[in-house]
């Protein structure tokens, strides 16, 4: 029965392909990508959906109040108010903007985030595209996002606007480097960049209950968390939303944007979240493998999905705690702090291998990470000399 | 009809001659570096296309040589582009015309 | 492999070629030089070298184009006059263009169909690169570190 629930959309697809079975060879391909492009199209927009109106809930409840609660129970249909509202919205456009720009802007940046879900496994036997060099995409695909960045910000013919897009290409260009090279050690220790080999090699449990998540690694947790915060910054995320700082610069590179377009660029930061959680799933929490040994009835999509969830819920908590950054404290964080730990994680990753993947391995890699870790601590913060705080009416 | 060495070899001596257009006859410093970094591209594909039409299995040279001629590009498109700076801080324009004294 | 992807790839890539090479917008054409970059990637995936197209797409458009676009904002002023178009250089791309393929029709070995792939996975191209290619491997590090470094000092602002 497991077995059955587990493989079920796998099923559905050879079932609606056996209608096809007499078609030339190309027809039959197509008709297989397009249901696992319809299929991806249809979760995630409904994700997209359901996302919005949870965050601004949890958002609220962070913040002791009710979120949206009028429109369906517990408000959970407010994603169809606010997509009316916004397809009946006039579409504004500057007159001297550059007309082509501003509309292939957030275009571009929804498809990229579109592309980049496709190779991310969801189950068992569910990639819609199995790429040899996947993640290499990925990251290929989140490259082109700076470009329709940049696009949206100079189509505005609008200064604020190409102010907040060239912080945000700061900021992304800056985090991309932790970002890639966090995912080295991963690749390194599997030997391969398909994803579901990555997630293959996490299966298995140590001592009958401790799965071989990379996360459970030294080298994998302080990956996962460099992980997790260079996510949240390509991401525009709060605590590193300063491209669109609302308080300071309207909102940067969207600003000019009015209805449609605006969900669309909406949507596209969305589907960028879920697309590099999906990949952290992937990478460091074991993809679709369930913890336990004796939980491997549940369907392994919906443990992918449980991650994934789990993962948003954290990004919308941190959103709704923290308090912006301001610009080059994210740069100095990038590239004094991030990138050094991110090479100890390599080699973290390495001393790990070589000392043949045991115990001692685990308390030496461990050693690696915490020595480089204090060593930054110390000694970065040793240039800056503050003066002695002085208050002027609170005595 | 499945498209030979020959068809790929001039394609893509086509897109040289686009980059060789571009670099010749655009007065722009940073249209010259477009043109330029056309070149290159349409150099990697030439030896893409005589790598994959040479007999199979093939040893993987063609692909690391135009994996080296891209790494090599964007290593000469960022010095390139920070001598287009350098020149227009200090002369104030990127007219290739108008920069042609080697004394500052 | 496809004759119709080809013709379509082709089409697309040309397009974007001209189109950079000729539009008078300085964005415009650092744009289209994107999107033909894409269409170089795409041909590397009909030609079966994947790993090279996603290379290809990574490093052109994700920091070659980005960093042409940095210089148009940089040199900024510049922007609103024309600088013109020297039409002596379509004629010497057209002579050599013509050149090129009397040279590629000429010879006679060039016009085989392609045999089956044997097909090349990241892995190979990893191993090839730490046994047989490891030299260039590190030399192509010390250029780009040069390239860095050599970039970050022309740029640099001088403290007096």
């Amino acid at each position: 029965m497991s077995g059955f629930l587990d493989q079920i959309f796998v099923q559905a697809k050879e079932h609606i392909l056996a209608a096809f079975a007499a078609a030339p060879v190309w027809l039959g391909q197509l008709i297989s990508s397009l249901i696992n492009i319809v299929a991806l199209l249809a979760v995630f927009l409904s994700l997209f959906a359901l996302v919005s109106v949870l965050e601004r809930k949890i958002l609220a409840r962070i913040q002791n109040r009710l979120g949206p609660n009028r429109v369906g129970p517990f408000g959970l249909l407010q994603p169809a108010a606010d997509g009316i509202k916004m397809l009946i919205k006039e579409d504004i456009v500057p007159t001297r903007a550059d007309k082509a720009v501003h509309f292939l802007a957030p275009i571009l940046i929804a498809m990229t985030a579109i592309l980049a879900l496709g190779i991310i496994p969801y189950g068992r036997n569910m990639t819609p595209f199995a790429i040899d060099g996947g993640i290499l995409f990925f990251f290929a695909i989140g490259s082109t996002t700076e470009l329709s960045v940049f696009m949206a910000g100079w189509g505005s013919n609008n200064k604020f606007s190409m102010l907040g897009a060239m912080r945000a290409i700061a900021q992304m260009v800056s985090y991309e480097l932790p970002l890639i090279i966090t995912v080295l050690p991963v690749v390194m220790v599997v030997g391969s960049l398909l994803p579901d080999t990555i997630v293959a090699a996490q299966g298995g449990y140590s001592l009958g209950f401790i799965p071989h998540w990379f996360v459970l690694t030294p080298w994998g947790a302080t990956g996962f968390m460099l992980f997790f915060v260079a996510a949240l910054v390509e991401s525009n995320r709060t605590p590193f939303d300063v491209p669109e700082g609302e308080s300071e610069i309207v909102a940067g590179h969207m600003t000019e944007y009015s209805g449609f377009k605006y969900a669309i660029f909406f949507l596209g930061e969305y589907l960028g979240m879920f697309a590099v959680s999906g990949l952290a799933v992937t990478l460091f929490l074991g993809g679709w493998h369930a913890p336990l040994p004796f939980l491997e009835f549940v369907p392994s999509w919906l443990w992918f999905f449980a991650k994934l969830g789990a993962m948003i819920f954290v990004f919308i908590w941190v959103r709704g705690t923290l308090p912006r950054t301001r610009v080059d404290q994210v740069m100095n964080f990038a590239w004094k702090f991030m990138l050094p730990m991110a090479f100890a994680c390599i080699l973290a990753a390495a001393v790990w291998h070589y000392a043949g993947r045991r115990f001692v391995s685990w308390l030496l890699s461990l050693g690696v990470v915490l020595l480089v870790y204090f060593a930054l601590s110390r000694f970065l913060g040793a240039g800056k000399k503050f003066a002695p705080r002085s208050y002027r009416f609170a005595e | 009809m499945t498209p030979t060495l020959q068809l790929f070899l001039i394609l893509s001596s086509a897109l040289f001659c686009i980059g060789l257009l571009a670099a010749l006859s655009r007065r722009h410093a940073v249209f010259i570096l477009i043109g330029i970094e056309m070149m290159l591209a349409a150099a990697g594909l030439n030896f893409i296309a005589f790598w994959r039409f040479g007999p199979q299995p093939a040893p993987p040279t063609g692909v690391m040589i135009t994996i080296f001629a891209i790494g090599i590009a964007a290593a000469e498109a960022a010095v390139g582009l920070a001598l287009v700076i350098a020149v227009y801080r200090h002369l104030r324009t990127t007219n290739i015309d108008e920069i042609d004294e080697l004394k500052g | 492999m496809n004759g119709a992807a080809f013709i379509f790839i082709a089409i697309f890539t040309l397009a974007a070629a001209l189109a950079a090479a000729a539009l008078g917008k300085l964005i415009h054409a650092a744009l289209s030089f994107a999107a033909a970059s894409v269409g170089v990637a795409a041909f590397y995936f009909l030609l079966g070298a994947e790993f090279v197209g996603l290379v290809q797409v990574f490093v052109y458009v994700g920091a070659v184009a980005v960093l042409i676009v940095f210089t148009i904002l940089l040199t900024r002023r510049d922007l609103e006059k024309d600088h013109g178009f020297n039409w002596s250089g379509v004629f010497i791309a057209l002579a050599v263009f013509a050149g090129l393929v009397w040279a590629i029709l000429k010879s006679a070995k060039l016009s085989s169909a392609a045999q089956p792939l044997a097909s090349l996975t990241v892995k190979q191209i990893g191993e090839a690169l730490m046994t047989d290619y490891v030299w260039p491997l590190q030399c192509i590090g010390v250029i780009l570190t040069a390239a860095l470094v050599g970039a970050l000092v022309l740029v640099m602002e001088e403290r007096r």
